[in-house]
This record gives C-alpha cells, sequence and structure tokens, in this order.
C-alpha cells in the first residue's frame, strides 16, 4: 500500500453489529463513521470503492435474501467452490468488479445479469463485503410503511418534495430517488442536509435591476445566465446582466433529522425512500 | 507609395503561392506543401499548415481582418457535423482553400473551406484491441507534398492522399492490446513524420518516433525513459522502468534554427502511485529537446519529479523570441498542469522563471533550477491543482503584439489523492489510485459531462482564460467562467482572442483586457482549438463544439 492514508480501505472500518448492541451505539458509530469519513468518503457515494455503510449493508442483507439466497444460501457458501463472505472473491477482487459480475453475470455458469439500479448496487457489495461480520437478527431493518406514514404525515416531506407525480416541485422530486442514491447516502442527506446538497439543487435569490425578487431552486447555471424553477414553478431563464443581485444560498433549506428521528424511525424513512424507483 | 506598400503585403503574405506559380507551370501542383513552405507558414496567414498553426506554435494568426470594431458582425457561414458522438477535439488545417480535418475514430475528410461542401472521407477501420484511456479521439492531421499523416488509436501511422482520400501507407507503431494508442496530430519536419505514443493509464514505455514521409519506415526512435546504461536509467528502480509511461499524446514545436524539436511528455506509471516507482523517474513530466534528424537528446527539463497526482506535462511548447533582461532571447513558454507556469531558454532548457498561474498546495514554489519543492497534502486532505491540473492539454497561444502568453485554466479545484497498490497486466489499466473530489457526491476527475447541466457548479472550482505576463508570470487578466474550461485559444493580428469553454460558448474576447466583444452559444462542450484561415479575400474562424465545426465570418456587406 503506497499511501497509509488510505482512509477509504474497508476492514478498519467495518461495523460489527451485535444483537445486543442498542441503536443509539449504532448511531454514534454510523455519525463517527460519517465524521471520521467527511473527506474521504466524498466520490459519487455509489462508487466509494470500500467504506461500507450501515444502512447499505443493511438494505444488502435485505436484496440478497430476497435475490441472491436462493443460489448462494443464507450463508454464501451454497455453490460448490464459492463463498461470497470469505474474502476475496476470485472472479471479484474488487468492488468494480463485484458490481460488474452482478449487472453483467458471469457467461458460462449459472449466474445470470441483474438489472439492480445503483442504490442496490451499492448495498449488495457492501452487504457481501460484511457477510460475516454482520448480523441480520441484530439490524432491525426500517418498516418502509411506517416510513411513507411519516413521510406524508408527521414528517410533513410532502410540503416541499413531490413524488409520484403528487406534491409540489419546489424541492427536488424524489419519485426516483431510491434507485439513484444509497441507502447511506439518503440516510446522510437526512442527517446533514447541507453536506449532502447538490450544489446544483441550491437555492437562489435574484433581484432584477426593474427591481423584480425572484426565489427559487437552481436548475442550472453558467457564466452568462442562471435557470431556475422559481417558487411559483416557473421555469426561469435569467441574464446575469439583468440582475441587480444574485445570491446563491449554500446552505439546504431542509432541516436536518438528526434529533428529530429515533434511529427506527430513521431506518423506517430510508427504507421508504428505497422503495421510491421511479418508472421501470 | 500607398499602392506600392498594399503590392509588397500582398506579395508577402502570398509568397509561397507566387513562388510556387513562378516555378511550376502546372497549377495543379501548387498545392503541394512543401517543408519549406511549413517552415514558413507564418507568411501565409490564409493557411492553416500544422496543428498548432506554424513550427512556433503560438496559434497566433496574423490575420485582421475581423477586428474588435467589426467582430460583432461574425456569422455562422457553415456548419460540419461529424459522423460520431465522441469527443470533437481536431483541429483541422486549411490548405489554398481546402480544409482538412478528423472526426472520431479516425477518418480524414476533406472540404470547401469557404463552403463546408464535403470532397471526399477516408475511414480507418480501428482494431478492436485499440483501448484509449480516455476517449476515442483524434485531434488532426499532418501534410507535406500532397500527403495527409494521421496517427491512429490503434497506434498506426497512415499516409492518405490529399487529393484522393486513398490510403498510402500504414505503419503499425505499437501494440494497441498493449494500451498504446495515439490521438494527437504528427509533426512534419523536413521529410519526416514525427509522432509519440499515448497509453501512459496501461504501463507503457513511451517514445517519440520519426518515420520516412515516403514510405513510413522508422528512421529514429527516442524512449522516454531511459534503458539500461542509458542517462536518466539511474532515476528509476528495478523493473519499474519498463512499465513507466511517459506517454506522448500531444504534438511537439520545431524550432528550424536551433534545429530542434521540443515535446512534452506525460505521467509516470502507475499514476498515482509515486512509492512504486522512486526516484525523480525520467523523463516523466519533461519537456525534451531532440534533435529531428537523429533523434538524439540535446536537453530536458522535467516539471514534476515522481509525480503522484498525473501531472502529464505534454503541453503544446510555445515557442517565443523576446527581450529577456534587456537581450534577446530564443523561450519556451509553458503553462503545465501542475500549476505552475514556466519560462526555459530554448537553446539550452535553462529555467529562467516560473510561478502558480492557479492555486497550487502540493508544492511551495520552485527553486533556482525549477524544481518544485514539495508539501504532500496529508492523507484526506484535497491537493490543487486536482487530477485535471491547473490547465491540461488545451493549446494555448502567445501574442507577438500584446507579449502575452494564454492560458485555459482551471481554478479552485482540487482532487483528494490516493494510491493504491496495482500490478502491471499488459493491457490492462495501470494507474494506481482510488481518488476522489472534495466535493460530496460529485463525480472525480471531474474529465467529463455527461449532459447540458452543470451539476456541480461553483463547488467544483471553474475555468478561465488566463492572459499571463511571460516576465513575471503574473496574471494580466483574467477571464473568468462558471463552469471549467477545456478550450484552446487563438489570439489574431488584430489583437482580438478566440475561446470557448465547458458550456459551449464561444467567445472573442480583447487580447490586452479580456473584454467580452461578442460571444455565441454553440450548445455543445468545446474541447478543440480555434483556428483562423483566409479563403478569396474573406477571413474565417473556426471551432469544433459538441459534435460540429462551426465556421464563422463577417457578415457580407458588413465591416
Amino acid at each position: 500500500m503506497a499511501n497509509p492514508g488510505e482512509t477509504m480501505v474497508a476492514p478498519a472500518q467495518r461495523l460489527k453489529l451485535r444483537g445486543t448492541q442498542s441503536w443509539e451505539q449504532l448511531a454514534l458509530c454510523a455519525a463517527v463513521l460519517v465524521l471520521a469519513s467527511l473527506w474521504a468518503s466524498v466520490g459519487r457515494a455509489q462508487d466509494r470503492a470500500a467504506a461500507y455503510a450501515p444502512a447499505d449493508i443493511r438494505y444488502g442483507a435485505q436484496i440478497y435474501a430476497a435475490q441472491c439466497s436462493a443460489c448462494h444460501g443464507e450463508t454464501g457458501t451454497q455453490i460448490g467452490g464459492v463463498d461470497l463472505g470469505g474474502g476475496a472473491l476470485r472472479r471479484a477482487p474488487s468492488d468494480v468488479d463485484l458490481r460488474n459480475v452482478l449487472a453483467n453475470g458471469i457467461a458460462g455458469t449459472a449466474m445470470p445479469p441483474f438489472r439492480f439500479d445503483p442504490s442496490e448496487l451499492t448495498a449488495i457489495v457492501a452487504y457481501i463485503r460484511n457477510m460475516r461480520t454482520f448480523d441480520a437478527r441484530g439490524a432491525a431493518v426500517g418498516d418502509a410503511n411506517r416510513g411513507r406514514a411519516w413521510f406524508e404525515g408527521a414528517g410533513g416531506c410532502t410540503s416541499c418534495h413531490r413524488v409520484n407525480g403528487k406534491g409540489p416541485r419546489v424541492a427536488p422530486d424524489l419519485s426516483d430517488i431510491g434507485a439513484l442514491r444509497s441507502a447511506d447516502f439518503l440516510e446522510r442527506t437526512l442527517r446533514d442536509p447541507n453536506g449532502s446538497i447538490l450544489p446544483m439543487n441550491r437555492s437562489v435569490r435574484a433581484v432584477t435591476r426593474d427591481g423584480k425578487v425572484i426565489n427559487g431552486r437552481r436548475l442550472n447555471e453558467d457564466t452568462y445566465s442562471v435557470q431556475v424553477i422559481d417558487d411559483q414553478e416557473h421555469l426561469l431563464s435569467l441574464d446575469k446582466a439583468n440582475l441587480r443581485e444574485y445570491t446563491v444560498v449554500t446552505t439546504s433549506t431542509m432541516p436536518s433529522y438528526k434529533d428529530k428521528l429515533s434511529a427506527q424511525e430513521m431506518a423506517d424513512l430510508v427504507a421508504y425512500l428505497l422503495t421510491l424507483k421511479g418508472l421501470r | 507609395m500607398m499602392r506600392k506598400t498594399i503590392l509588397q503585403i500582398i506579395r508577402k503574405k502570398h509568397r509561397a503561392s507566387l513562388l510556387c506559380l513562378a516555378l511550376l507551370v502546372p497549377g495543379a501542383l501548387c498545392a503541394q506543401v512543401t517543408s519549406e513552405r511549413l517552415r514558413r507558414a507564418a507568411d501565409e496567414p490564409q493557411n492553416w499548415l500544422t496543428y498548432s498553426g506554424n513550427y512556433s506554435s503560438q496559434r497566433y494568426s496574423p490575420l485582421k481582418q475581423i477586428d474588435p470594431s467589426n467582430v460583432k458582425n461574425l456569422e455562422l457561414k457553415w456548419v460540419f457535423q461529424a459522423q460520431s458522438l465522441q469527443k470533437f477535439e481536431t483541429t483541422p488545417l486549411v490548405v489554398d482553400g481546402i480544409m482538412y480535418l478528423t472526426q472520431s475514430p479516425n477518418d480524414v475528410v476533406a472540404l470547401d473551406a469557404k463552403t463546408g461542401r464535403v470532397f471526399w472521407v477516408y475511414h480507418y477501420a480501428t482494431s478492436p484491441d485499440s483501448r484509449p484511456c480516455c476517449g476515442i479521439v483524434n485531434r488532426g492531421v499532418a501534410i507535406l507534398g500532397d500527403t495527409l499523416f494521421m496517427a491512429t488509436v490503434d497506434a498506426h501511422l497512415v499516409a492518405v492522399d490529399a487529393r484522393n482520400g486513398h490510403a498510402i501507407w500504414n505503419n503499425k507503431l505499437a501494440d494497441a492490446a498493449a494500451g498504446y494508442a495515439m490521438t494527437m496530430a504528427p509533426l512534419v519536419v523536413k521529410d519526416k513524420v514525427i509522432v509519440g505514443l499515448a497509453g501512459g493509464e496501461y504501463g507503457i514505455r513511451g517514445f517519440i518516433a520519426a518515420y520516412d514521409a515516403h514510405n513510413g519506415k522508422e528512421v529514429w526512435r527516442f524512449n522516454t525513459i531511459p534503458g539500461p546504461g542509458e542517462p536518466g536509467h539511474e532515476t528509476w528502480q528495478g523493473e519499474e522502468w519498463k512499465h513507466g509511461g511517459a506517454a506522448v499524446w500531444l504534438t511537439g514545436s520545431y524550432d528550424p534554427d536551433l534545429n530542434l524539436t521540443y515535446w512534452g511528455t506525460g505521467n509516470p506509471g502507475p499514476d498515482y502511485n509515486p512509492g512504486k516507482r522512486p526516484g525523480d523517474n525520467l523523463y516523466s513530466d519533461c519537456v525534451v529537446a531532440l534533435d529531428p534528424d537523429t533523434g538524439k537528446l540535446k536537453w530536458f527539463f522535467q516539471f514534476t519529479p515522481n509525480d503522484p497526482h498525473d501531472y502529464d506535462s505534454v503541453q503544446i511548447p510555445v515557442l517565443a523570441d523576446m527581450d529577456w533582461n534587456g537581450s534577446p532571447r530564443k523561450l519556451m513558454l509553458w503553462g503545465n498542469r501542475n500549476g505552475f507556469f514556466y519560462v526555459l531558454d530554448r537553446a539550452t532548457g535553462k529555467f529562467l522563471t516560473g510561478a502558480p498561474f492557479v492555486k497550487v498546495n502540493w508544492a511551495s514554489g520552485l527553486d533556482a533550477k525549477g524544481r518544485p519543492i514539495p508539501t504532500p497534502q496529508p492523507p484526506g486532505a484535497p491537493t490543487f491543482p486536482g487530477i485535471q491540473g491547473g490547465t491540461n492539454w488545451y493549446s494555448p497561444s502567445y501574442s507577438p503584439r500584446t507579449g502575452l502568453f494564454y492560458v485555459s485554466s482551471w481554478e479552485g479545484y482540487s482532487t483528494i489523492f490516493s494510491g493504491v497498490d496495482v500490478d502491471y497486466k499488459e493491457g490492462l489499466r495501470y494507474t494506481g489510485g482510488a481518488n476522489t473530489s472534495p466535493i460530496p457526491g460529485a463525480d472525480n476527475p471531474a474529465g467529463a459531462r455527461q449532459g447540458p447541466v452543470n451539476t456541480y457548479t461553483e463547488a467544483l472550482g471553474h475555468g478561465a482564460v488566463m492572459a499571463l505576463d511571460p516576465h513575471t508570470g503574473k496574471k494580466k487578466w483574467s477571464f473568468e467562467m462558471h463552469d471549467v474550461n477545456c478550450s484552446g485559444i487563438l489570439t489574431t493580428a488584430s489583437d482580438l482572442l478566440f475561446a470557448g469553454g465547458r458550456e459551449g460558448y464561444f467567445q472573442a474576447l480583447d487580447a490586452h483586457t479580456g473584454a467580452l466583444l461578442w460571444k455565441v452559444n454553440l450548445g455543445g462542450e468545446i474541447i478543440a482549438g480555434p483556428i483562423s484561415y483566409q479563403v478569396d479575400g474573406k477571413q474565417y474562424i473556426s471551432i469544433a463544439s459538441g459534435n460540429g465545426l462551426f465556421v464563422f465570418a463577417p457578415r457580407d456587406g458588413a465591416n
């Protein structure tokens, strides 16, 4: 290893989840993990080489049970000569390789290609790389129905977000967020919206030379102009030369749910968001 | 008196053509581009005879019909639509009204430079073994006599008849399956075609070689990594030199008076794991000065020893003659991917001055000999400039009128570098990196955009066209863009500067001040250099954007 600072290498960071471990501990652990990887875990969430997040491992365990265990077995050893949880995989030494195997199958074998979306791929890889240490009994998985009830009810999420044609367009439409974003990314976003908001989605405030005030969410920007959806849901293209004032708000308008949700509620909410796969 | 002056101007501008008419009766032969014409390309401002305009690679056009007062009257004259969705990085040649350009993978197209109508298309079938690291691109052809030369992505050099588009010879230079590729426009010097080989992400051993223009036979080869017993080999340990990269993927320059040709070399391999290759790793990240007749190394200068950041030094060597501390000197100006601007004496390779032109934190500065003083960033911390560099391969420009060096740059842009262990396997990538962007969720290395939306906006850093004073390295002005900027630059004798950017705008700036004089939205990323030429008394400007080549000229009747 050329670089001792390669903080993304997994083993040291792998979380051992035990049945007796409380969710508070888990949450603390997750928070530490997020902090520790604040600088390092910044590649596209789905592409991070080996920083396996608890939320991804949990989601991966669910997918594994539904899609993989019929052939590979609960412990990943059901196929002779293949031990999924046994460390280095002959066909998939790296996570990129493993994603390719999942997406393309292995020609000449019984391993078929799967149409997993990026968040599912991230999750399955995270789970397979942690099969031995992950204890499903201790990791209470989220309940998507409870998550949805909270999202549409007490959480008030639909006052800004739109899902499957319902809700305003002020904030990003979440109809396919569960396909685009990994479980870990969703959880981190809920805990720390400012750290996850795409620069493109930032709120902007503009005042034209004739005094008109425009508040909205940025959709695109270049040297001479900015494209927004304003708070009336109008698509506007503003010529910067005609603006008296132009401010990009670098913080998210979404509050942090770090202290507002219990670990179980957070898991429920993430579980619901992961069901939002868009039109397939 | 007035009349005489005009005649003199006309004579000067068309010296080559007049000479041609005087010496050779058959008019057709006047299209022959002799090596003498290439040497005096600056005397034919109506043509664009080499990748960088002429051997000095200044991308400075002596044409001045289009000027600051009338540039607003430019209008689109024609568009060539490439039959390819690959990146369009071509710089066309223009020879006496005929334009020659390349489209992906390796087609040569001859067209009427005035109307865009196509005469012929030469299609070269590339090998499926070809594996260029960063896109199936080609940046243009070279010409000598009636023959065009194209370097292919599967590492062949092909000679094509400029009249009918048929192949004359085809020489395999290296093994594409092992990762060798070519994307550059060749450089013709005298009777030889000189190219370098790309493949620095595949553990190749780079080389620059000259081929006989008549038959494609290799005349000389300069290995950019010296072998056992050769000077410089001691900068490598063990067997790493065999896979040490130092690829060459952009066109060199040539000084006929010194009889030296200059080439920038690429990163050492594995790219991000310098611990695997202790030493300076010569001649990676260098400029090498070679005798074009023999390939013998006259001098070299290394910009980034033991480079951990993929700071290829393949930038176009810009040759300029100017006063230096009171006496005339033959200089080389270099805006490097590592974020520093350098001035070298091109006769000796002596370092004269250098200064960062963007934010740099991998080195605290340069010592008296131009060697960087490294300041490696702690693990997990961002390094400036990031993986795409402070600039990259984008053609810079130098205007002898303003005395300024112009470079496309990325500012405020960084990468978190992280080396990983990697073993060489022929034909597989040999980079040894797990690098990330410090911007949450952003692509690393931010090298390409998958669509027209600038998802990461100002967070990723931004592009600019900068005007640097070669004497101080200080910025005279900077034209800031919202997005990053991969465009080449053209300056003209009317003190205009043309450049694009990733946003797809093509702009004309005042070369003295950087003031915006004209712009047009071409709707596709500009990752090529503009050129200027003249046909039937009208000056044209061309630029590739997206998958089209757009050609502008003054509106008829407007001035």
